[in-house]
């Protein structure tokens, strides 16, 4: 074992490999109450290195033209060697991303973890969220089916809106009339080289923040404002090994889920893969039913319980941009919600529900009384950010304790 | 199918309320080899003609249904073929369009885009309309272009019809079953299960790799729960220490 | 995070080590796949299978190329005075019993190289870097020099093989031209890719 030490010290008088370790694993402390909702993080890491892997060898295969793009997908199922259980890890995997991020970004609000010091972290998080999103919608693209073409068509008609340059933006985002072969192209491009390598730069910064202020906890109080006398917190354990076998069970876990999806039902009953994008693209007709995939279809049921164009993406961008302000919003005394009163708990549940009402309407077809709904949810989905302010501050929140509650 | 083969009880409530069809289910097992076998002599027989499954190969269909490859060469290979060559027709498209107006459509994936039940029930719901070129109608598939090509098997059916009330109070003529009014060289039963081994293939050929994913998925399963095991005693190791 | 020596360090070495050891099993496992979808597709294999070839109108020192698996395949047809005159080269040669296995299948080690003596199949690839030699039939031509017997040079970096593609000795190539697997259908059709029968 000698060897390994001194490969070990040959590197590092080159490279911050012990400095990094003990920085970042080994001596970075973190509160020991973690519980389930803080094993979403790390998957979200797990998922994004999934895909990469996955769609780095997709791409070997893939052909990024109108032509052959639906039949390159057919050949990655059938003729590459394994070719379908890399293509459906890269399917499912997108699906289970939203899954894990959305979860993830849930956890903040229930414990507050995007309140001071921690609303940059936050915000790269809500950065992040945005990527993934374009990064999705132009992946769904690639494939090529009906769904493929007429969403990415419906999406950046959406552009249009937009007063005065709407038309020519979305006529230079696709660089054809119609979606077209220019669109799958240069979709491609933005699918497997720009987003990707932002995203990746993000994380880190997300990465970088979070190791500088520290994590939060369930009851939302500093771990670092109670120390002994070497400046350990008293309360944080090294994340190393603690929170690495946390994680890996975490991830097994995971694992299980997502390997029986792959492979028993890689379609979800038509969620993740729909039965219309198995019909190749054809401009020249519609299919009779579209909607976005389901982690979409939230802020398209915004979209659509407007009934303006115009007002309609502004509702839709402005649902998202709610997600920013967030940090400046929340007024309460305390982070957790462990600690707050009965008024934040409602209007946090009925945020949820209608954010999920907000998503199953999105994919149903707009009958009256869904639009009806769906201005309900939306409005609510509003009100819970823009009170916020109010409401949060007259809630009547309970003292937290000194330090945080383990067992 | 009581009614001595006259009377086929097709789904009585055609339509439901909603304007869609009711359809009945296929039943198909992908497992079903011999089922498999038979579906690819079928529609090598009656389909392949005008469509393709060009996703597929013929090389493909001999090792996973368990046929030799003469056996392929000589009952499917159109002329000119290659056993590793993807199952093309030899229909040219423009011709196509002329006879039927549209060209038939590919049917690699059509299992997946229609489903198995839509395909079983419409290879069954054909029935005579005079008005069409082809002299058939299709109960599942309106104004469809294809001709009843397993009319030979099935025999010719009439549709019966009946009214019902939309929701908005709009009477509607529907369809509620068929009669059998020329016999094929079968009974309804033997039919169906012709009709239920093309289906069978398609969703093969739909996603050949299916039955390695099934099985193969146990496997994976089986070891992460093990892992999954491993790992938590190893997290509840750790974990003592945390006080 | 108390000092109480409770830990039990073998149960922890245990669980460690089988932790570890399913993860590289895991792993293994999860790269297998990847590694293999980058070998030849279907579509390749069956793009490879193998090729038919007529050969009822070859004329005696004709060279005919045709394509298996993207790569060049000679079917030289050789006369008694081509085969005669081989014979006198094996001195000059690098291997001229085709002792090195590789190159050739069992069948055609032996003194033409061939199934048939007067139809010689071989890969038009040099065993050098991979360049297209030229096939060069006639006798001692200027550039050759005087020894020459016909057979095949390379243009890139000067190798030499004779009319079986053996490879002379002094020239960078280390190794006779490669022999495909080939059967005679009948006597005038080749089928390239595949062993004799009853080979």
């Amino acid at each position: 074992m000698e060897w390994l030490k001194q490969t070990r010290d040959w590197l590092d008088e080159r490279f911050p490999v012990m400095e990094f370790w003990r920085g970042h694993l080994s001596e970075y402390y973190a509160p020991k109450n973690f519980n389930f909702w803080y094993y979403f993080g790390s998957l979200a890491m797990l998922v994004l290195v999934i895909q990469i892997l996955t769609g780095i060898f997709l791409t070997m295969n893939y052909k990024p033209t109108a032509d052959t793009a639906f039949a390159s997908v057919e050949y990655i199922m059938r003729d590459v060697k394994w070719g379908w259980l890399i293509r459906y890890l890269h399917s499912t995997g997108a699906s289970f991303f939203f899954v894990v991020v959305y979860l993830h970004m849930f956890r903040a609000l229930l414990y507050g973890s995007y309140r001071k010091p921690r609303e940059l972290l936050w915000i790269f998080g809500v950065i992040i969220f945005l990527l993934l999103m374009a990064e999705a919608f132009m992946g769904y693209l690639l494939p090529w089916g009906q769904m493929s073409y007429w969403g990415a068509q419906v999406i950046i008609s959406l552009f249009g809106a937009i007063p005065y340059i709407g038309n020519d933006l979305s006529l230079w985002i696709r660089g054809d009339f119609v979606v077209a072969d220019a669109t799958l192209n240069r979709f491609f491009s933005f699918h497997v080289i720009a987003f990707p390598m932002v995203l990746l730069g993000l994380v880190v910064f997300h990465l970088v923040a979070l190791h500088s202020v520290g994590s939060n906890n369930p009851d939302g109080v500093e771990i670092k404002s109670k120390k002994n006398d070497k400046g350990i917190p008293l309360d944080g354990i090294p994340f190393h090994p603690y929170y690495t076998v946390k994680d890996m069970y975490g991830v097994v876990g995971f694992l299980i889920i997502f390997a029986a999806v792959v492979f028993y039902s890689p379609e979800m009953f038509g969620w993740f893969l729909e039965r219309d994008n198995f019909v190749p693209a054809n401009p020249l007709k519609t299919p009779e039913h579209i909607a976005p995939l389901w982690y979409f279809t939230p802020f398209y049921a915004i979209l659509r319980a407007v009934p303006d164009k115009f007002l309609g993406v502004m509702a839709m961008g402005a649902s998202i941009a709610m997600l920013f302000l967030l940090p400046w919003l929340d007024r309460s005394p305390v982070r957790s919600i462990r600690y707050k009163g009965w008024i934040f708990k409602t209007a946090l549940a009925l945020f949820i529900v209608s954010f999920v009402g907000l998503g199953y309407l999105g994919t149903v077809p707009a009958t009256p009384i869904a639009t009806g709904f769906s201005r309900l949810f939306s409005v609510l989905y509003f009100v819970f950010f823009l009170a916020m302010p109010f409401y949060s501050k007259w809630d009547k929140c309970k003292q937290p304790p000194e330090r945080v509650k383990y067992k | 199918m009581i009614a001595a083969g006259l009377m086929v009880s097709f789904p009585g409530a055609l339509w439901a309320s909603t304007g869609k069809v009711k359809l009945d289910h296929a039943n198909i097992d992908i497992h079903d080899t011999e089922s498999l076998r038979r579906g690819a002599k079928y529609f090598a027989n009656y389909c392949f003609n005008c469509h393709s499954i060009r996703f597929m190969r013929y090389s493909r269909v001999a090792k996973d249904l368990d046929i030799s490859e003469d056996d392929v060469s000589k009952t499917m290979l159109f002329t000119g073929a290659k056993i590793g060559d993807a199952m093309n027709i030899a229909l040219d498209p423009e011709d196509a369009k002329r006879w039927f107006g549209v060209a038939p459509p590919d049917l690699s994936v059509v299992t997946r885009s229609r489903g198995v039940d839509w395909i079983y029930t419409y290879l069954r719901s054909f029935y005579k309309d005079e008005s069409r070129p082809w002299g058939v109608n299709n109960a599942v598939f309106k104004d469809v272009a294809m001709p009843h090509v397993l009319w030979e098997l099935q025999g010719l059916q009439e549709a019966t019809t009946g009214t019902i009330n939309s929701k908005e109070g709009v009477e509607h003529t529907v369809i509620t079953g068929f009669n059998l009014i020329e016999k094929g060289k079968m009974n309804p039963d033997e039919y169906n299960n012709v009709v239920r081994d093309i289906v069978t293939f398609l969703a093969y050929v739909g996603e050949p790799t299916k039955a390695t994913r099934l099985n193969l998925g146990r496997w994976v399963l089986g070891f992460l729960v093990v892992y999954f095991v491993v790992m938590f005693l190893l997290k509840k190791e750790y974990w003592k220490d945390v006080k | 995070m108390s000092g109480e020596e409770e830990v039990d360090k073998n149960k922890r070495r245990i669980l460690l080590a089988a932790a570890t050891a399913m993860g590289g099993i895991g792993a293994a496992y999860v790269a297998t796949p990847f590694i293999i979808s980058m070998d030849p597709s279907a579509r390749a294999e069956a793009a490879g299978a193998p090729v038919e070839v007529d050969i009822s109108k070859l004329q005696y020192g004709q060279l005919l190329t045709v394509e298996w698996r993207g790569k060049p395949v000679w079917i030289l047809r050789r006369d008694a005075e081509m085969l005669k005159n081989m014979m006198s080269l094996n001195d000059m040669l690098r291997d001229p019993h085709s002792d090195e296995l590789s190159q050739q299948p069992v069948y055609a080690k032996n003194d033409y190289r061939s199934l048939n003596k007067e139809y010689m199949v071989m890969i038009g690839i040099c065993t050098h870097l991979g360049c297209a030699p030229t096939f060069r039939p006639e006798l001692g031509p200027e550039d050759l020099g005087p020894e020459w017997k016909g057979g095949f040079f390379c243009p890139c970096h000067g190798s030499r093989y004779d009319l079986a593609g053996r490879v002379f000795a002094g020239v960078p190539a280390p190794s006779n031209l490669v022999v495909p697997p080939y059967r005679f259908v009948t006597s005038t059709r080749l089928l390239i890719g595949v062993d004799p029968e009853h080979a």
